[in-house]
Parts: structure tokens; C-alpha cells; sequence
């Protein structure tokens, strides 16, 4: 199943990637936090299944709301009832939230600082041959400019999980979550110790030549990059910035201290992105060392299946690593 | 619809005397701020007098009140008309109206939920409030609560598709809980709304969304009191929209119906003859 999974050619099938989305464990978690938790409610914008709500929705149906396609109506209808003192967790393909809903995210949640998730799902070009409508390679950005936001790109469905319970837990003020399509592999196993805390970066491998900092379902391509790597005799760090905003910026500042060479890897236009919000902090910081973001170079996907497109724009492991490679001879 | 004998007539006077105190504070907030909309805020004056003399249950000692009225502004432009009510019936002391569009202040031209005790939900980007509105029925729905949400819109904002996913959305879901004022003043910044982009028939469009309609004179006190009065049950499974006929700038005949006065600023004598013609009027 594993093998089969991550970046697959032949498994690009909708009806066949619903069941294979494993990662999508909003609806798991959310079912599993409602008996204790009931101001926590849901809703999507006909998605119900494709984003992975569908278990809390069929187990507690008077507690989940389908708007249909309107997701404008559906992100403000959610700030209304946070203001009642409900957590509405909102979920539809994230070209359609952090995107098509935008105005609505900034005025009625970010802006009043309401406690609503928002889930945007099969990010990046997770769509593949849909197409650009469907692609979503600039949510990180126009999310992180939002006064009061918080952006998470969890890694996998344990990260996943393990933050929407913090959020409903402990957590104030909305969140926008980004995730994929759900059908990657874990980088976590699901435990008793949680592995994901919002904020606080996980340094997955360690490594003296170079830190790969990635977010989102490119943290498992690093670390397998890093596999490579040091069969060339590189040593990477790498990093899952899983939190962009409020970034872990001690465990950037080290790392350039460490290392002295910062590579950013996203599914996301490098414009606005994890990369940038990294160069933020680097450059401010005053610390020397050298620099690149790989990701999209502000362009729009060709059409295609994830596994060839994947391929094509280097954000598999092989791609990664001669990304890497050619940065540090440069 | 005429039935009205059962009110008072100094209940009339009060909120006729508010609607009245809403329009000469609007003119001293604007002043302060060198701009502002009077135009419409005016046409709102006596909606927003019956509401929170009349309508609303609300505590001004406890402004987030779970069991509260709820009552949101889709054209929050309207908010200086509302600022000197909220002040009047307890949420906070007059004087920080002095504050008004100053740096810094709580007051700006559209309403901060964060900032303003009794402002129920901020509003400025015209097409949200319906929308909050469905949020909040909803939730009324899930704590068992029997508050009703009223959502003031402009038929400006009619225009907005926003308000017709919210529209939708609120009859799918049954939510008599929830009713709307569409506050008819016919026009909107650049002109007039019939000849800028028509949302006639307002009332059809309502209806064909599976709402309950009941159109009134939105100037007139016994008609707003008696169709307030007799709203549906907050438990039943339609909403209601009320379509209020108004006059753009009501109160000031020279304002009356005139576009140009959606934001504006009035000179001196202008002020003079406006306050003259709101303290004379009926």
C-alpha cells in the first residue's frame, strides 16, 4: 500500500484517491473531539468527502453543515457562529478557500481574530491535470499577510491531527491549515507523544553541509533528498516548518549558524511562500549564509498527473537533491 | 398591517425622539470627521430607533450576553446613525462619541466588534452580514437559544452575490431565527440604484429564495413596531425579510432622495439649516 502511495503514476483516479486519502484525518480527529468539545462544528462547500470531513459529518450530522458552492457564504457564515462561541472548522480544496474566499478570511475571521479553522485541501498542484483553476500555489502567501493568522502546512494526517487538537485545545485565534491530497506517506507515527506542537519546528535529521527547511507533503521528499545526499558525502539537516506563521525562527537561526547554507522547499510559488517568510527572518538576522527557494519560480503549472508534475518541477526526493547539489556548487 | 392601536403613543414618541437624536449626532460625528454618510443613515434612523427601543433584548452591563438579540449592519457604512444609540441605552458613555474617525479611536466609519460594546459583529466589505446572520441563527439553533438575528442591508447590496448564497443557505437551513431589513433607500454611491444595476424586483427575488416577505414603510414607527411585533416564531422554519420603503437622507430636504449625499460633508449653514429642519421635523 506504502509503495503504491506516495506520487504514484498510475493511481490518479478520484473515486480510487478518496480511499486512499489516509492523510486527510480532519474528519477522524474532529469525530473523535466532539463529545468532549461541543462548540466544535464543520462544514464544506460540497466537498465533504474529497476534503475527508465526511466521518465527522455522518457520525454528528446536526453539527455539520454542507453550503454547497459557496464558499463565500460558508467562511463568513463560520465567523458568525465562532462569534456565538462555536470553533467551526471550514474544509474545501484550498483554490477555493485560501484563493476564491480570500476577502472573506481576512474580514470576517482574520480580522475579528475568531476561532475558525480552515482546512484547505489538495494544495499546490495536488490536482494535477484539473488544472490551474484547481491548483493552489499561493495560499501560504495571501494567508501569512493576514494580521492574526496562523499558517500551518502539517506534514502528514498524524500532524494533521495532532494540531487540530491543540487547536481546539489550547489554541486562540484562526488557523488556516494546508493540506494535500491525503494519498502521501506518513512522515510520523501516530503515538502516544505528540510529535506536531503549532510553532515549534521538528528538526528531522541532522546535518553540518546544508539544511533542507520544507513544509507539507515536500518534508518527506527532503528527507529522502537527504538520503541521497550523504551518499554523495552531504550532510543535511532538515527541517519541517510545519508552523509558518508564527515561525520558529531560533530553529532558522541555527540552522544558518549550523550549516551555513539554507535550502526552502515548498509546493508553493516561491513569491510569498515558506521560502520567503524564511528570508525574512534570515536577512534580518544579520547571520551570513547562503540562500535558496525552490518551490514554483512564479509560474503556473503545466498540465498533468501529480507523479510526472512532481518530477518535472523537482519537488520529488531526486528533484530535491539536485536542486541541493547545484546550489551548493554554485 | 394598519392595526396599530394597541401601541402607545409615547412609545411612538420615544422612538421617534431617537431616531431623531441618531441623525443629530450623525451630523456632529460627521462634522468632526469632515466625512461621512448621512444619506444612508438617515433612511435607517427610525429601523435602527425601533430596534433598540423596541425590538431588541439586549444588556448593556453585559454586551456578549449569549442570549442576546442579535442585530448586524451588511452596510456598516450606516454606523454613525447607530454609535449615538448604543451610547444612549447604556453600552458606553457618550463622550467617547467625541473620539469619533480621531487616531486611534474605537469610531471609524464602519463598526469593530473587538472595540465597540454592543456591536454584535463588525461590518464594511457590503454582502457579509447576511452571511454572519445565518452563522449566528445557526448557532442559536445548536444551544437551543430563542434570539433572533436581524441583518440590515442596503438594496446597494443587494447587488452583491454573496447576499444570495446567504439567502440560499438560510432557507436550506430553516432558519426562521434569522430576519432580514433590506433598507430600500434606492441608491447607491454613484447614482441611482434602478439605473446603476436594478435589483428590482426585490420582493419576488426574496420570495423565489423561499423566504417570507412583508413589505413596509421604513419611516413609519407603527408599521415597523407592528411587523416586528408580529415576526414569526424564532423556531419556525422560514425567514423573513422585511423590505423597507425609505428616502435616501430623510429628514433634511434638501438630502432627501439625492444621492450625493451617500458620503458627503456639509458647510456651516448647511449644518444650521439640516439641524433646523431634523429638530422641526415630525
Amino acid at each position: 500500500m506504502t509503495e503504491q502511495t506516495t506520487f504514484h503514476k498510475d493511481t490518479w483516479e478520484l473515486y480510487k484517491s478518496l480511499e486512499m486519502s489516509k492523510q486527510l484525518t480532519s474528519g477522524p480527529t474532529l469525530a473523535e473531539l466532539a463529545d468532549d468539545h461541543p462548540e466544535v462544528v464543520a462544514m464544506s462547500s460540497d466537498l465533504s468527502k474529497p476534503t475527508g470531513l465526511w466521518p465527522f459529518a455522518k457520525a454528528y450530522p446536526d453539527r455539520f453543515f454542507n453550503f454547497g458552492l459557496a464558499e463565500k457564504n460558508m467562511v463568513t457564515a463560520a465567523a458568525g457562529l465562532a462569534s456565538t462561541g462555536k470553533v467551526p472548522f471550514v474544509s474545501t480544496y484550498a483554490s477555493f478557500l485560501g484563493v476564491l474566499a480570500a476577502e472573506n478570511i481576512r474580514t470576517a475571521v482574520a480580522y475579528p481574530n475568531l476561532n475558525v479553522r480552515l482546512i484547505g485541501t489538495h494544495t499546490g498542484i495536488a490536482m494535477g491535470f484539473y488544472g490551474t483553476s484547481h491548483h493552489a500555489t499561493e495560499d501560504i502567501s495571501i494567508t501569512r499577510a493576514m494580521a492574526n493568522m496562523t499558517v500551518i502546512s502539517p506534514a502528514d494526517g498524524v500532524a494533521l491531527s495532532e494540531m487540530i487538537k491543540e487547536s481546539v485545545e489550547s489554541y486562540d485565534g484562526p488557523i488556516y491549515f494546508r493540506v494535500s491530497r491525503g494519498r502521501e506517506e506518513p512522515v510520523y507515527e501516530k503515538g502516544e507523544r505528540v510529535q506536531n506542537k503549532i510553532g515549534k519546528a521538528n528538526i528531522l535529521r541532522d546535518g553540518s553541509d546544508l539544511t533542507i527547511i520544507a513544509c507539507g507533503i515536500e518534508v518527506l521528499q527532503a528527507l529522502r533528498a537527504a538520503d541521497q545526499l550523504s551518499g554523495k558525502g552531504i550532510e543535511a539537516r532538515v527541517i519541517d516548518m510545519h508552523t509558518i506563521k508564527p515561525m520558529d525562527e531560533q530553529a532558522v537561526l541555527e540552522a544558518a549558524q549550523d550549516t551555513g547554507a539554507v535550502l526552502t522547499v515548498e509546493e508553493h510559488n516561491i513569491m510569498g511562500g515558506l521560502g520567503s517568510a524564511i528570508s525574512e527572518v534570515l536577512m534580518e538576522s544579520g547571520i551570513p549564509c547562503k540562500f535558496k527557494r525552490h518551490g514554483f519560480y512564479d509560474e503556473n503549472s503545466l498540465i498533468g498527473k501529480p507523479y510526472y508534475l512532481y518530477k518535472h518541477y523537482k519537488l520529488d526526493a531526486d528533484g530535491i537533491a539536485s536542486v541541493a547539489q547545484e546550489f551548493l556548487d554554485k | 398591517m394598519t392595526e396599530t392601536t394597541s401601541i402607545p403613543k409615547e412609545k411612538i414618541d420615544l422612538i421617534k425622539e431617537k431616531a431623531k437624536m441618531s441623525r443629530l449626532e450623525t451630523i456632529r460625528m460627521i462634522s468632526m470627521a469632515k466625512s461621512g454618510h448621512y444619506g444612508s443613515s438617515f433612511s435607517s434612523s427610525e429601523i435602527f430607533a425601533t430596534l433598540y427601543y423596541h425590538v431588541m433584548n439586549y444588556d448593556p452591563k453585559n454586551p456578549r450576553w449569549k442570549s442576546r438579540d442579535r442585530f448586524v449592519m451588511g452596510k456598516g457604512h450606516s454606523a454613525v446613525g447607530v454609535y449615538s444609540i448604543l451610547a444612549d441605552v447604556g453600552f458606553f458613555p457618550k463622550e467617547e462619541l467625541d473620539t469619533y474617525t480621531q487616531l486611534g479611536s474605537a469610531f471609524g466609519d464602519h463598526p469593530d466588534m473587538n472595540k465597540i460594546k454592543g456591536i454584535d459583529f463588525g461590518s464594511g466589505s457590503i454582502g457579509h452580514g447576511l452571511s454572519v446572520g445565518v452563522g449566528m441563527s445557526l448557532g442559536a439553533r445548536l444551544d437551543n437559544e430563542d434570539y433572533r438575528s436581524f441583518i440590515l442591508m442596503g438594496d446597494g447590496e443587494l447587488q452583491e452575490g454573496q447576499v444570495w448564497e446567504a439567502a440560499m443557505s438560510a432557507a436550506n437551513f430553516k432558519l426562521g431565527n434569522l430576519v432580514a431589513i433590506v433598507d430600500n433607500n434606492k441608491v447607491t454611491v454613484d447614482g441611482n440604484t434602478a439605473e446603476l444595476m436594478g435589483i428590482e424586483p426585490i420582493k419576488d427575488k426574496w420570495e423565489s429564495f423561499g423566504w417570507n416577505v412583508i413589505e413596509i414603510d421604513g419611516h413609519d414607527i407603527e408599521q415597523l413596531i407592528h411587523t416586528f411585533d408580529n415576526l414569526p416564531p424564532a423556531d419556525s422554519d422560514v425567514p423573513t425579510a422585511i423590505i423597507c420603503d425609505t428616502v435616501a437622507g430623510k429628514g433634511v430636504s434638501f438630502m432627501e432622495h439625492g444621492y450625493e449625499w451617500h458620503v458627503a460633508n456639509l458647510g456651516e449653514d448647511d449644518i444650521k439649516r439640516a439641524i433646523e429642519e431634523i429638530e422641526g421635523g415630525q
